[in-house]
């Protein structure tokens, strides 16, 4: 746990926002009621795969009660651009088209034109009556399929890109190749005593968050436009508008509203252009909303995956050496995160030498999305897998060959780089040590598995500003979307910088105008990011109060001290914080401070987790009777946020792992798009899900932080199918290992006994 | 004098050699050192005066921030690695 010498942080006070949500009264994006306002809706392909041949508007423009509508030539003609969101860079061409389709749609449900009107009926029944000419091309939606020369192609201007340059001359829907190796792989080989190569499926999953996305626009007549969004980077939405509309950023403003779910799902912008362009066709504000079908069928989910992992061992059970090749989907234009996959797939391990190929294939399904840890959720289900054979071959514990090859600082990754001070040892110590892992597991059909897991996190920009007020609190202005408790987790630092209560400090998530840049909400970054900035704008105000101080006392700013909250000058003087804020404003200029970050970056975090299931052999069905997560958070800031982003993190992990999957018919239609049909997780589901917080704090941070939000969902597949093969003897290589899935496999090895 | 990992798709353009020491104190020079010995580094790296898109440095075990103008020190390791994401 946090060092005794912290008064705040490690402490769990309640959320600042906490009475807004319980009560009701936070402002979601669908909460927005602006005078004048329209209701619009989008009309979404109902092909998979079809060339646009017309679109006829006509009848839709002259229904009564309809405002606007607006199809792709509203939209300027897109640049074949690449910009820079900060974390992860966007083809403005093929976002463009994302929005609204142009000369194709590429998967069910992409968006081809959009109405705006008096009341949310009357827009859904007028977009029934813009007629669109379809060409329908056949459909490709597996992975292999789609890398074939002979499957259909759906981007004309993807060649294979690879750092090499283009490795295709033709267009493709391989859109690229990753390629990374260290040392002598068949020497590796060779020197192996038990070798393992298996081949992996994962199905598309989407991040279901339970807020669905929105965004009300009102351009106005000076040419300022206001959206006001449920988003995870504020300053993202405004550049991409920005981008689209070909306009200035300066001229777009964007209110980031409550966020119910992002996952990752909620960076790149759907609605918000579209309900622009609404805006400026009618002259009045419009709201735009997705039901949940449409969530499914238009947004990013993460992609479906083919992963093949060869992996050897010598005798004492040290892995010689690792290879892999991932194909992942990305959906109708390319962007999946195989990259990622390729960089987390061996990082839990010393691997002395390795070889990774990755590609990133177009599909006719969404454009793939960020989702908690993106990409390496996929790859730990396949490396996981293997260990875990690997270690029955050999007879040894797992926890025992994850000791034995773990990595940690110094480590160089396949990829090349060495690590900085990690703990993922540190993570499979407290599994060893957990009770959880030295109580027998006795019964019929009950197995137990654990599974580690990698992710990078990242640092990238933040800024703040902080006002003292008289009465001696503290008003924190940020950019970064609050989406779990970081309004409450920044607090925290400023207090402890301050020597202040938490209580004291005022959080707010303001818009873009009223703050200094931030990054996106993402990438586990905010607490450490933007804690950073805060940390900055402590130490800012502080040495501002020592100088109204030593300028109150007459004294020299040298012979002034700030400790504990209190401020120390010459001859026992003393101001506490609260009586030093109550003589600033009679004393000169008002303290208002900024702070800014960008420089650091996380050495990255582990997390192990260990489950115990039971199997009913006669449906499929895996009930899950125990589970354990340990995983480093450098220095939990607040414990039970960090807690519960580590419950929340596995819990979409083992919907992941034995239920939630796409499923589509033979012409691209998916099936169940409602969570009635895709099943995520509940608490009727689950036990309580525990949990071990281990600190090995990151110091590039004044306090060590570590983000915690994504790596909790890498391990619980591997950690799943390893406790359902040690149940009931099979080893499930596709995922979901739903019950349908896992019956066929019980079923099948008992035929063959 | 830094060491500079050479992309694996790129051992092509330096005659398979995995790893190059030039001299440099920011990652602009390095990549200019790298670009004299072996002509054609440079333009898969950078894009005009910034890096590819897509694409990150990291020096150390550090992530760059600062793009070509990062520092490098005498003792530093310089990677090139497709940018991360994250959700």
């Amino acid at each position: 746990m946090a060092s005794t010498s912290y008064k705040v942080i490690g402490t769990r006070p309640i959320r600042h926002d906490g009475t807004d949500k319980v009560t009701g009264r936070a402002q979601y994006g669908a909460d927005i009621q602006l005078s004048g306002m329209l209701f619009g809706d989008i009309l979404r392909s109902p092909h998979a795969h079809a060339r646009i041949k017309s679109i006829d508007t006509s009848q839709a423009e002259n229904y009564p009660g309809v405002r606007a509508v607006v199809t792709c030539a509203d939209l300027p003609e897109p640049e074949q651009k690449v910009a820079d969101l900060g974390e992860g860079d966007v083809n403005l061409y093929h976002l463009c088209q994302n929005v609204l389709a142009r000369q194709k749609v590429l998967y069910k449900g992409h968006a081809v034109a959009a109405v705006a009107a008096d009341d949310i009926h009357i827009a859904q029944e007028a977009i029934q009556q813009i007629n669109v000419e379809y060409e329908v091309l056949p459909p490709v939606l597996d992975v292999l399929e789609a890398m074939e020369a002979t499957a259909p192609v759906l981007n004309d201007d993807v060649r294979t890109d690879s750092m090499a340059g283009e490795e295709s001359a033709d267009p493709t829907n391989v859109a690229k190749h990753f390629f990374y190796e260290k040392g002598d792989v068949e020497k590796g080989f060779e020197a192996a005593h038990v070798v393992i190569e298996r081949e992996y499926r994962t199905a598309t999953v989407h991040q279901g968050y339970i807020e669905p996305h929105n965004a009300t626009a009102l351009w106005n007549q000076d040419g300022q436009i206001t959206i006001w969004t449920s988003t995870q980077g504020s300053f993202m939405v405004r550049q991409q508008m920005a981008d689209l509309l070909q306009m200035s950023e300066s001229k777009i403003k964007v209110v980031p509203m409550e966020i119910g779910g992002g996952f990752g799902g909620k960076i790149s912008v759907y609605l918000q252009p579209v309900a622009a362009l609404l805006s400026k066709k009618s002259g009045r504000p419009v709201k735009l909303v997705m039901d949940r079908a449409a969530i499914f069928e238009a947004t990013g989910p993460t992609p479906g995956s083919y992963i093949r992992v060869k992996m050897g061992a010598d005798r004492e059970g040290k892995i010689t050496a690792a290879e892999a090749y991932l194909a992942y989907e990305a959906g109708a234009f390319p962007g999946s995160p195989v990259s990622c996959g390729c960089m987390c797939i061996f990082a839990c391990y010393d691997v002395p030498h390795g070889r990774i190929n990755g590609y990133d294939v177009c599909v006719n399904k969404p454009r793939t999305n960020a989702y908690r840890a993106p990409g390496s959720t996929n790859a730990a289900f396949a490396a996981e897998s293997v260990v875990d054979e690997i270690c029955e071959r050999l007879e040894m514990d797992p926890v025992e060959f994850r000791l034995k090859n773990a990595a940690q600082e110094g480590t160089r990754r396949v990829d090349g780089v060495q690590f900085a001070r990690i703990g993922m040892r540190e993570t499979v110590e407290a599994i060893r040590d957990s009770e959880h892992w030295k109580a027998p597991l006795e019964g019929k059909h009950r197995g137990r598995g654990i599974g580690s897991g990698f992710w990078f996190n990242v640092g990238l920009k933040s800024s703040v500003t902080a006002i003292l007020a008289a009465d001696g609190t503290v008003s924190l202005l940020e950019g970064s979307t609050d989406i779990g408790g970081t309004r409450t987790s920044l607090s925290m630092q400023l207090a402890e910088t301050l020597g202040i209560a938490a209580e004291d400090i005022k959080p707010a998530v303001v818009d873009t105008d009223s703050v200094g840049y931030n990054d996106v909400t993402g990438g586990s970054r905010v607490t450490f990011s933007t804690g950073i900035a805060v940390h900055n704008a402590g130490l800012e105000m502080r040495r501002q109060l020592i100088e109204r101080a030593a300028n109150i006392w007459e004294v020299d700013a040298s012979e002034v001290q700030y400790e504990n909250g209190e401020v120390r000058g010459p001859e026992g003087k003393v101001f506490t914080f609260r009586e030093l804020a109550a003589k600033v404003h009679a004393t000169g200029e008002p303290i208002t401070v900024k702070g800014t970050s960008g420089s650091e970056n996380q050495a990255g975090a582990f997390g192990t987790h260990c489950v115990d299931v039971e199997v009913d052999p006669e449906t499929g069905k895996v009930e899950v009777l125990r589970y354990t997560i340990a995983q480093d958070c450098g220095t939990a800031i607040h414990p039970a946020y960090v807690e519960g982003q580590m419950q929340g993190g596995a819990v979409q992990g083992i919907g992941w792992a034995l239920n939630e999957e796409y499923v589509y018919d033979e012409q691209g239609a998916m099936l169940n798009a409602t969570f009635l049909d895709y099943r995520i997780p509940t608490c009727y589901d689950l036990p309580m899900m525990d949990t071990i917080i281990v600190e090995v704090p990151d110091p590039q941070h004044p306090y060590g932080v570590r983000g915690v939000g994504e790596v909790p969902i890498v391990p619980p597949p591997a950690a799943l199918v390893a406790a359902i093969y040690q149940a009931v003897g099979v080893r499930m290589r596709e995922l979901p290992a739903s019950p349908p899935r896992l019956l066929h496999q019980i079923l099948q090895a008992e035929a063959v006994e | 004098m830094p060491l500079v990992y050479i992309p694996p798709l790129l051992k092509s353009l330096t005659n398979g050699q995995e790893i190059v020491e030039v001299s440099g104190t920011n990652v602009r020079e390095v990549i200019q050192a790298v670009e004299a010995i072996y002509p054609g580094f440079a333009a898969r790296i950078c894009d005009g005066d910034g890096l590819r898109s897509g694409l990150a440095v990291t020096v150390g075990t550090k992530l760059a921030t600062n793009g070509l103008r990062e520092v490098v020190d005498a003792d530093s390791e310089v990677h090139f690695l497709p940018a991360i994401s994250g959700g």
